[in-house]
C-alpha cells in the first residue's frame, strides 16, 4: 500500500505506524501446580479470553500427556494447541520407540527442548508441568516462552501467576514468617490452598474466572475435579 | 556497519536527506518517487489487511444440532459494496460452515474444502468428513498461514454432528480454536454472545427457539452494527439433513430512531 510515510517523508509523523499483523494473542487463563510426597495436584481456570471478551467459560488447559504426567498451559491458545499437539506426537513416537512412557523429568527436558527450538519466533506460552518423577515423588516443572527450565514443589504461572506466586511462597514456602516449622504438605491442604489461591486471583485478573479444572496426580492414578469461580 | 547502508546504495547524508550521487527528494515530485528513495522491501511482502470484508457470524447449538447465521454483505471499508456475498456453506451432509472476514480469502479457502469433499466422494468408501476433522484441518492450515506472517483473514465457525452430537466449534485467524454452545465473531461477539448466552442459562434450546434467537441476534446486529445488513443466509444442521436457507430480509423499522439522541 502506498503509504504517506513512503512517497512523502517530510510528511511522516516520527511516531506514526501502520497496524500489521499480529501473530500472537494473549487468550489469559491461570496455572497453580502443587508438588507433595507422592502427589502433585495442578489446576487451571476454565476461561479463554482476548481482551474485554469471553470466547469460552470451559476450556479446559491441563493436558493429560501419560498416567504420571500433566501440563498445563496458558498465553497464546493456538500457540498451545500446536505445542501440545506437537508433544503427545512426540511421547507417542518415544513409547513406539523405547516401549515405555516418559517419565515427567524426560518429558520436562525434552518440552525445553522444543520450546528453545523455537527461540527466534517462540510459543507465547507460559508452561508448568506436574507429576511424579521416576522415584514417585511430586514434582512442578514451569518454563518461560523459550524453554528456560526450572524444578520446584509449587508453582504460579499464566496472567495471574505474579499475583499467585508469592501467595504461594507464603503459605507453601513459608517465606517471611518467623517461628515456623517445615512439615511435609497434605495433600488436602494443597488442594485447599490451590482453590483458595484461584478464588483471589479470580477477584483481580479478568482473565481468570469462571471455574477451575483441577488433576491430582497419584500413583494410583489421575483423578479429576472441578471447582465454580466467579464469573463476571 | 548497517547504518552506513549498503554499498550499491549508501545511506542518505542526514534525515531524509539526499544520498551520495542521488537527487534530494523533494516533497509531493512524482520524479523522485524511484526505486532509490523506497525503503528495501522485503523479498516477498504478504497482505496484511483485508480488503472485502463480511461482518459477524453467529453459531448457536440446540439439542438436535447446530444453527449459522451471517449476513451476506461484502464491504470495502466503510462503502456497502457486494450485496450478496453468501458465507454459510454447507461442506457435506454433517457439516455447515460459516465464515467472517476477508471474502476472498473465505472464497480460496472454500475452493480447497469443496475440493477435499469431491477427492472424498471420488474415493467411494461411504465415509465423509466428520466437523471435529474439518475443524482442526482449519486449525492446521490457519495456523500455518499465520506463522509464515501471511494469515487467511477469517473467522470461522463449524458446525455439525460429530457421532450423532452437536458440535460447534470457531477457529480464527491464527488458528485459535475453541467449541462452546454460543459463539459470534466480530462485533457479534459483544452484542450477541450475552443475548445467546442468556438464552442458553434460562434452559435448553430446540431448534424452533435457536432459530428464533439467532434472527433476533441478526436483528440487534443489523441495528448496531454499521457493517452489517438487512438480507442474511441461515443454515440449520441436524443429524438428518444440512440446509442453507434463501436468504431472508430484516422487516426493519427505524420509526423509534428519532428518539435517540446521542449528545
Amino acid at each position: 500500500m502506498l503509504g504517506l510515510s513512503e512517497n512523502f517523508p517530510e510528511y511522516a509523523l516520527p511516531g506514526g505506524k501502520q497496524a500489521r499483523f499480529e501473530p500472537y494473542a494473549d487468550n489469559g487463563g491461570s496455572i497453580v501446580a502443587i508438588a507433595g510426597e507422592d502427589y502433585a495436584v495442578i489446576g487451571a481456570d476454565t476461561r479463554l479470553s482476548t481482551g474485554f471478551s469471553i470466547y469460552t467459560r470451559e476450556q479446559k488447559k491441563l493436558f493429560q500427556l501419560s498416567d504420571r504426567t500433566v501440563l498445563g498451559a496458558t498465553g497464546c491458545w493456538c500457540d498451545t494447541l500446536t505445542l501440545t499437539r506437537l508433544l503427545k506426537a512426540r511421547m507417542q513416537m518415544y513409547e513406539h520407540e523405547h516401549n515405555k512412557s516418559m517419565t515427567t523429568p524426560a518429558v520436562a527436558q525434552m518440552l525445553s527442548t522444543m520450546l528453545y527450538y523455537k527461540r527466534f519466533f517462540p510459543y507465547y506460552v507460559s508452561n508448568v508441568l506436574a507429576g511424579l518423577d521416576g522415584d514417585g515423588k511430586g514434582c512442578v516443572y514451569s518454563y518461560d516462552p523459550i524453554g528456560h527450565c526450572e524444578r520446584s514443589n509449587y508453582r504460579a504461572g499464566g496472567s495471574a501467576g505474579a499475583q499467585l506466586q508469592p501467595l504461594l511462597d507464603n503459605q507453601i514456602g513459608l517465606k517471611n514468617m518467623q517461628n515456623v516449622t517445615e512439615a511435609p504438605l497434605p495433600r488436602e491442604k494443597a488442594l485447599a490452598l490451590l482453590k483458595d489461591v484461584f478464588i483471589s486471583a479470580a477477584e483481580r485478573d479478568i482473565y481468570t474466572g469462571d471455574s477451575i479444572y483441577i488433576l491430582i496426580i497419584t500413583a494410583n492414578g489421575i483423578q479429576e475435579e472441578k471447582f465454580e469461580l466467579r464469573k463476571d | 556497519m548497517a547504518f552506513m547502508g549498503d554499498f550499491m546504495s549508501p545511506a542518505p547524508f542526514w534525515h531524509n536527506g539526499p544520498s551520495p550521487g542521488a537527487f534530494y527528494n523533494f516533497p509531493a515530485n512524482p520524479s523522485s518517487f524511484g526505486s532509490v528513495n523506497h525503503s528495501v522491501q522485503e523479498f516477498k511482502a504478504h497482505s496484511a489487511a483485508p480488503i472485502t470484508t463480511t461482518t459477524t457470524v453467529i453459531g448457536v447449538k440446540f439439542d438436535k444440532g447446530c444453527v449459522i447465521a451471517a449476513d451476506t454483505l461484502g464491504s470495502y471499508g466503510s462503502l456497502a459494496r457486494f450485496r450478496d456475498c453468501s458465507r454459510v456453506l454447507k461442506v457435506n451432509d454433517l457439516i455447515l460452515l460459516g465464515s467472517g472476514g476477508d471474502y476472498a480469502d473465505y472464497q480460496y479457502l472454500k475452493d480447497i474444502i469443496e475440493q477435499k469433499i469431491i477427492d472424498e466422494q471420488c474415493v467411494g468408501d461411504g465415509l465423509q468428513l466428520k466437523p471435529r476433522s474439518l475443524y482442526c484441518w482449519l486449525t492446521r492450515v490457519l495456523y500455518n498461514k499465520r506463522s509464515k506472517m501471511d494469515p487467511l483473514w477469517n473467522n470461522y465457525i463449524v458446525a455439525g454432528i460429530q457421532d450423532g452430537e452437536p458440535f460447534l466449534g470457531a477457529v480464527d485467524k491464527l488458528g485459535t480454536a475453541y467449541e462452546d454452545a454460543a459463539i459470534a465473531t466480530g462485533l457479534g461477539a459483544y452484542m450477541a454472545t450475552p443475548l445467546i448466552r442468556d438464552a442458553i442459562d434460562n434452559g435448553p434450546l430446540n431448534e424452533e427457539s435457536a432459530k428464533a434467537l439467532v434472527r433476533k441476534c441478526m436483528e440487534v446486529l443489523y441495528y448496531r452494527d454499521a457493517r452489517a445488513f438487512a438480507r442474511y443466509q441461515l443454515g440449520v444442521v441436524t443429524a438428518s439433513k444440512v440446509v442453507v436457507e434463501e436468504p431472508t430480509e430484516i422487516k426493519h423499522d427505524w420509526s423509534l430512531a428519532h428518539m435517540v439522541h446521542m449528545k
